[in-house]
């Protein structure tokens, strides 16, 4: 069910929003998430996006993990 | 895949083993996930594998089919008997076994049980089935919670008076009290479900490093962030410290989606909830408010009576799988008269379910 696949905004609808991931387009709906713009990136569970990802973040979690030593 | 192939990267997944290997203090430690796409993601990417002999991840309450009880599959089974009713779920449930018959059995009888993808879904049917009362089998937990609110939030303003929810929603802190409570059960750490974490904040699970001692970490799904989460709770171990670490920060913050939860409290209350194998829980479920009691399949509709239990599931072990007591290969029906194609116990059919993750990726395990 967590599938954790982020998914990327294409178009936004009113309280809907078309998603793409590996081509795949699904509309899902943004209730929970005030705020968001074309090209975030989105988790969706259900058909509701719960979150956004954070790029900066992501990037910070692939950074500190590369400098492990 | 942006924000996937990254996160399972090879590199870096040797890299953390590495890192977990050097920083692995020797002796015997169970580190609890409770998301079954963590115990799903930990077997398929052979995990296990990685890691040293003495650090075992082990799997506890995070399937939400599997945790319903008995008496709600049944419940359910009952209701799909009743030709004037459509039966609406999320697929996993399909093959779960009932004391007696199984929704897809029923579903080979009258054909009234559907398979959804989000609870969006079922209003769409309610919609084009006017004549039919439409059930919702709303399983999940904090995850799914605002989107089966938003739902029943839809359905009351488009003023539907032909759909239901049988629920069966948990909240996930409150069956990790109900494990720490249990002496049977020796946990070093915990792995936070990552997408509970996402709509509730990770501080929700403060009380256990707090009055438990015991370090978590919210982690994500991916084989990197598995293992630098399980490599975060070994350095709290090594500090001897205990917090909530947050691996998922990408994703999770402290505080979680406010929206969301907010949208949770207008529609439900929590309340006293039976998991299965856990029993009842003080405070662990959410049901409706009054207001939106019109929408409540248990109170328009009566529970299924209890059965005589199917013989061979007196040997079913889901309950102390989900308990963490045992690991599936420790059933003595898993693999034999236990299958994904004939299962025995819920463990074995939902996706998330630990028995079902181990089976598949036996290999890797």
């Amino acid at each position: 069910m967590c599938l954790g696949i982020p998914m990327r905004v294409v178009k936004i609808n009113g309280d809907f929003a078309q998603v793409e991931s590996a081509r795949l387009l699904r509309n899902v709906n943004i209730q929970m998430l005030p705020g968001i713009k074309t090209g975030d990136y989105l988790l969706v569970h259900a058909g509701f996006a719960i979150q956004k990802v954070d790029p900066e973040r992501a990037r910070e979690t692939l950074r500190i993990v590369d400098e492990i030593r | 895949m942006k924000y996937v192939d990254e996160f399972r990267n090879a590199r870096l997944v040797h890299k953390l083993a590495a890192r977990i290997k050097a920083i692995n203090p020797g002796h015997n430690l169970n580190i609890m996930e409770v998301c079954g796409t963590h115990t799903q993601n930990f077997c398929r990417f052979g995990l296990a594998k990685l890691l040293p002999k003495n650090i075992r991840l082990i799997s506890g309450p995070g399937c939400p089919v599997c945790v319903s009880p008995q008496g709600y599959i049944d419940t359910a089974i009952e209701l799909a008997k009743n030709k004037d009713l459509l039966i609406v779920t999320f697929g996993d449930m399909l093959a779960v076994p009932g004391s007696c018959s199984s929704l897809e059995k029923e579903r080979a009888k009258l054909g009234n049980v559907r398979v959804v993808y989000s609870p969006l879904d079922a209003l769409s049917i309610a919609r084009a089935n006017p004549g039919k009362k439409i059930v919702f089998l709303a399983v999940g937990f904090e995850t799914t919670a605002p989107a089966i609110a938003l739902s029943i939030l839809e359905a009351k303003k488009e003023k539907l008076k032909n759909i239901f929810f049988l629920l069966s929603l948990k909240l996930i802190p409150a069956a990790m009290r109900y494990l720490l409570l249990d002496k049977r059960i020796r946990i070093d750490g915990f792995l936070c479900p990552g997408h509970v974490a996402a709509v509730m904040g990770t501080k929700e699970y403060a009380f256990v490093p707090k009055k438990y001692k015991i370090p978590c970490c919210v982690a994500g799904f991916e084989p990197v962030d598995i293992l630098e989460s399980i490599y975060m709770i070994l350095e709290q171990l090594a500090l001897g410290k205990a917090g909530v670490a947050n691996q998922y920060t990408r994703v999770v913050t402290a505080t979680g989606n406010l929206k969301a939860q907010g949208i949770i409290r207008r529609v439900f209350r929590t309340a006293d909830s039976e998991w299965r194998g856990l029993g009842i829980i003080a405070q662990s479920g959410l049901e409706l408010k009054n207001e939106f009691s019109d929408f409540d399949a248990s109170r328009i509709f009566p529970a299924a009576s209890p059965r005589v239990k199917i013989k061979a599931a007196g040997q079913c072990r889901c309950s102390d799988v989900l308990k963490g007591l045992i690991l599936p290969l420790g059933c003595p029906l898993f693999a034999k008269k236990c299958q994904p194609e004939h299962p025995l116990g819920p463990c074995m059919v939902s996706g998330e379910g630990a028995c079902n993750a181990y089976y598949k990726f036996r290999q890797q395990v």
